[in-house]
C-alpha cells in the first residue's frame, strides 16, 4: 500500500513535467531552445482557470489553456522564426511577459494579487490519491510519452524534425521547408506544455501567481538529462518526481534538507551536460539562428 | 577615375557612422513606442485615460527626489548586473546565472560584514565586504567557465541550473544558521555599511539611493577601459566575435572562456552591496528580486556597452519604480508586462535593423 501510494504520488508530481517535457523534445529536435516551456506553462494554467471559471467546466478550461499555450508558442515562432531574435533572449522575455501578464489578469479578473477563486476542474479536491485518476489529463500525459516518441522516431514529421534540428541546410535542399517545421514543432510545444500547465491548476482547483514555480525549468532538466529523446526524458521526469515525492513523504523525518532534494534534477542535468557519465550531445542546430532563408 | 573613389568614400563615410547609430538607436526607440502601444491597451483595460497614467509614472519616479532616489537605488544594481550579462556577451558567453551570482555576492557581503568586530573602521570594512561580494559572485560564475572552457557544457543551461542550486543553498544556510527567528534574513552586519545618499543630500530622505552608485558608475568606466583599451579586453571581443579566428591568431578561447565568466560573475555578485551594504544592512531570502534577469535585458538594450547599460538600468529601474507610482489606477504589474515587451521588441529588431543596414548597402560591414 505503501509503495503504491508512492508510485501514484510520484505519478501526479510527474505529469506536468511530463507534458512540459515532450513538449520540449519537440521544440529542441526542430532546434529551437525550450526556455519559454515555463511561460507556457503559467499561461496554460491562468488560462485553464478562466475556462473553467467562465462556465467551461474542466474541458473550457483544457481547450483555454491549450489556447493561451499555442499563443504564446506563436509569439516565439514569430520572433525568433521569422525575425530570427535570439531564442534565448526571446524564451526569458516570454516567461517574464507570462508572469507580468498572469499577475496583472489575475487581479484584473479576480482583484486578487496570490491566488483565483476555486474552480470545479475533474472531481473533489480532498478524496486522496485516487480521485486523480479520474482525471483524463492524468491519463494523457502519461500517453503523451510514448506518443512523442512515436511521432519523433515513426514518422515523416518526425524524420523531417531531426534532420531539421541537426542539418537544416542539408534539410531544405531536400524541399523541407524548415521554418515551417519549427513553427509546427513549436506550436505542438506550446499546447503540451500548456496542458502541463493546466493539469497543475486543476488538481489544484485555482490559479496562484507563478503556481508553475519552475516547473518548466525542471521539465527542460528532463528533456537535457534524458538526450532529446522522448521515452528517456520520459523517465528523467518519473525520476525528478520521484525525488519529490520522496521529499514530501520524508518531511517529518527531516534527513535530508528539502533544499537539497530540490537540487537533484538541476545538480544531474550539469553533471549530464559535463559529461561525467556519458556527454549529452544536444542537436547540432540547436539554439542558431535560421541560416536558410525563409 | 581617382575621383570617383574620392566620391564613394565621402559617401560613405557618412553612412558609416549614420548605420552606427542607427544601429544603436531604432532598437530601443521601436521597443519604447510598442511598449507605450501595450501601455495604453493595457490602462484601458483597467478603464483609466493612459496619458495621465504616463504623467503619474513620470511624476513618481523622476519628479520628485524620493522617486528619483528610488530609480536611482534600483538601477544601482541592473547597473552591476547588465554589466555581468554584457561582458559575458562581449566574449559571446550569455550568462542567465547573474541572478545566484548576484545573491551569492551579497551572501558573502553579509558574511564578512557580520565576521568583522562592530567598531571595524569604514575604510577597512567596505573594500573587504566588496571584495567578498565579488568573489562570491565570481565563484558562482566560475563553475559555468570552468564547464565551458573544459567540456564545452552550453553555458546557458549550465547557469539557469545554477540558479536553483546556488539560490536553494543560500537559501538552506540562511534558515538553517544564520537567519533570525520568524524572518528569513540574517542578523544585521556590524561593520561595512554603506552611507545613504540622503546623508550627503537630504531631499533623497527616506529613497534607499546609497554610494554603491559611485561604486557601479566606477566600475561601469572600468570595464570600458578593460574592453575597449586593454589587451586582454581585446582578446576577450576577439573570441566573443570568432573564437576560430581568435584561436587561430594565438588566443587561448577556454581561458578567456573562463576569465570572462569569472569578471562576469564578479561584476553581478557587486551587485549585492547595493542591498546588503547600503540598504537593509543584512542579507535577505530572494533580494535579488529578479534584478539578475533584469540584467539581460539591461545589456541587450544597452547593446553591451558600459555607457548603454547605465542608459538602460536607468530606464528599467524608472519602470520598476514607475509601477509603484501607479499602482493606486493601474495594478502595478502592468510595468513586468512592459518589461518583457521592450525585451521582444529589441530581440527583434536588433538582427531586422542589422539585415535592412546590410541590404541597403551590400555586404560592407563586418
Amino acid at each position: 500500500m505503501i509503495v503504491l501510494g508512492f508510485l501514484l504520488q510520484t505519478v501526479r508530481i510527474a505529469v506536468p513535467f511530463l507534458f512540459a517535457a515532450v513538449g520540449g523534445v519537440l521544440s529542441e529536435r526542430s532546434g529551437l531552445v525550450a526556455l519559454g516551456l515555463e511561460g507556457f506553462m503559467l499561461g496554460g494554467a491562468f488560462g485553464a482557470v478562466i475556462g473553467d471559471f467562465y462556465g467551461g467546466g474542466a474541458w473550457g478550461g483544457i481547450a483555454a489553456g491549450v489556447v493561451v499555450g499555442v499563443a504564446l508558442a506563436a509569439l516565439y515562432a514569430l520572433c525568433v522564426v521569422r525575425f530570427r531574435a535570439d531564442q534565448v533572449i526571446v524564451g526569458i522575455a516570454i516567461n517574464l511577459l507570462v508572469i507580468g501578464a498572469t499577475r496583472f489578469f489575475l487581479l484584473l479578473a479576480f482583484d486578487s494579487a496570490s491566488n483565483s477563486p476555486r474552480v470545479a476542474g475533474f472531481g473533489e479536491a480532498g478524496r486522496g490519491l485516487l480521485s486523480s485518476l479520474g482525471n483524463p489529463l492524468l491519463w494523457l500525459g502519461i500517453l503523451a510519452v510514448p506518443l512523442t516518441a512515436w511521432l519523433v522516431h515513426r514518422t515523416p514529421f518526425g524524420l523531417r524534425l531531426r534532420a531539421v534540428g541537426e542539418h537544416p541546410e542539408a534539410a531544405e535542399s531536400l524541399g523541407i521547408r524548415v521554418p515551417r517545421v519549427r513553427t509546427l514543432a513549436v506550436l505542438l510545444s506550446g499546447a503540451l506544455a500548456a496542458l502541463g500547465g493546466v493539469y497543475l491548476a486543476l488538481e489544484q482547483h485555482q490559479f496562484s501567481d507563478q503556481m508553475t514555480a519552475g516547473r518548466g525549468f525542471i521539465a527542460l532538466a528532463a528533456v537535457i538529462f534524458g538526450r532529446w529523446d522522448p521515452a528517456r526524458a520520459g523517465v528523467a521526469c518519473l525520476l525528478f518526481a520521484a525525488a519529490e515525492t520522496l521529499e514530501i513523504q520524508l518531511q517529518t523525518v527531516s534527513v535530508v534538507p528539502s533544499q537539497f532534494v530540490a537540487m537533484i534534477p538541476y545538480v544531474l542535468t550539469i553533471v549530464a551536460l559535463a559529461g561525467v557519465v556519458g556527454r549529452a550531445v544536444p542537436p547540432a542546430a540547436l539554439g542558431k539562428t535560421a541560416t536558410v532563408a525563409d | 577615375m581617382s575621383r570617383a573613389t574620392g566620391v564613394r568614400r565621402a559617401s560613405l563615410l557618412a553612412p558609416r557612422t549614420r548605420a552606427l547609430l542607427e544601429e544603436a538607436l531604432v532598437p530601443p526607440l521601436v521597443a519604447i513606442l510598442l511598449a507605450l502601444v501595450i501601455g495604453d491597451l493595457l490602462i484601458l483595460a483597467v478603464g483609466q485615460p493612459p496619458g495621465q497614467v504616463y504623467r503619474l509614472l513620470l511624476a513618481g519616479t523622476w519628479g520628485n527626489a524620493y522617486g528619483l532616489g528610488q530609480v536611482l537605488f534600483k538601477a544601482t544594481t541592473l547597473v552591476f548586473t547588465g554589466l555581468a550579462v554584457a561582458v559575458g556577451l562581449r566574449a559571446g558567453l550569455f550568462n542567465i546565472g547573474a541572478e545566484s551570482q548576484l545573491a551569492a555576492g551579497g551572501f558573502l557581503a553579509a558574511l564578512v560584514g557580520l565576521a568583522l568586530p562592530a567598531g571595524t573602521p569604514g575604510l577597512i570594512a567596505i573594500p573587504l565586504a566588496t571584495l567578498a561580494a565579488a568573489l562570491g559572485g565570481a565563484a558562482a560564475g566560475a563553475v559555468p567557465g570552468a564547464l565551458k572552457a573544459r567540456v564545452g557544457a552550453h553555458e546557458v543551461i549550465v547557469t539557469i541550473m545554477l540558479n536553483f542550486i546556488v539560490l536553494a543553498l543560500l537559501n538552506y544556510i540562511v534558515a538553517a544558521h544564520l537567519h533570525v527567528p520568524e524572518t528569513l534574513h540574517t542578523p544585521e552586519i556590524h561593520a561595512g555599511g554603506v552611507a545613504r545618499l540622503a546623508d550627503l543630500i537630504p531631499a533623497f530622505h527616506g529613497s534607499a539611493a546609497n554610494l554603491a552608485i559611485l561604486v557601479a558608475i566606477g566600475v561601469a568606466a572600468l570595464v570600458g577601459w578593460y574592453l575597449f583599451r586593454t589587451r586582454a579586453g581585446y582578446d576577450l571581443r576577439a573570441v566573443g566575435l570568432q573564437p576560430a579566428a581568435a584561436e587561430y591568431g594565438g588566443v587561448d578561447v577556454g581561458r578567456v572562456w573562463l576569465r570572462a565568466f569569472l569578471i562576469s560573475g564578479a561584476l553581478a555578485g557587486l551587485g549585492g552591496v547595493n542591498f546588503v551594504l547600503g540598504y537593509k544592512r543584512y542579507y535577505e531570502e530572494g533580494f535579488a528580486g529578479g534584478a539578475g534577469f533584469l540584467g539581460i535585458a539591461v545589456a541587450l538594450v544597452g547593446r553591451n556597452h558600459p555607457l548603454g547599460v547605465v542608459l538602460a538600468a536607468l530606464f528599467f529601474a524608472t519602470l520598476s519604480q514607475g509601477g509603484l507610482a501607479i499602482h493606486a489606477v493601474v495594478p502595478k504589474q502592468m510595468v513586468e508586462v512592459l518589461q518583457a515587451v521592450v525585451i521582444l521588441a529589441v530581440a527583434v529588431t536588433v538582427p531586422e535593423v542589422r539585415r535592412l543596414l546590410r541590404g541597403s548597402r551590400g555586404r560592407t560591414d563586418a
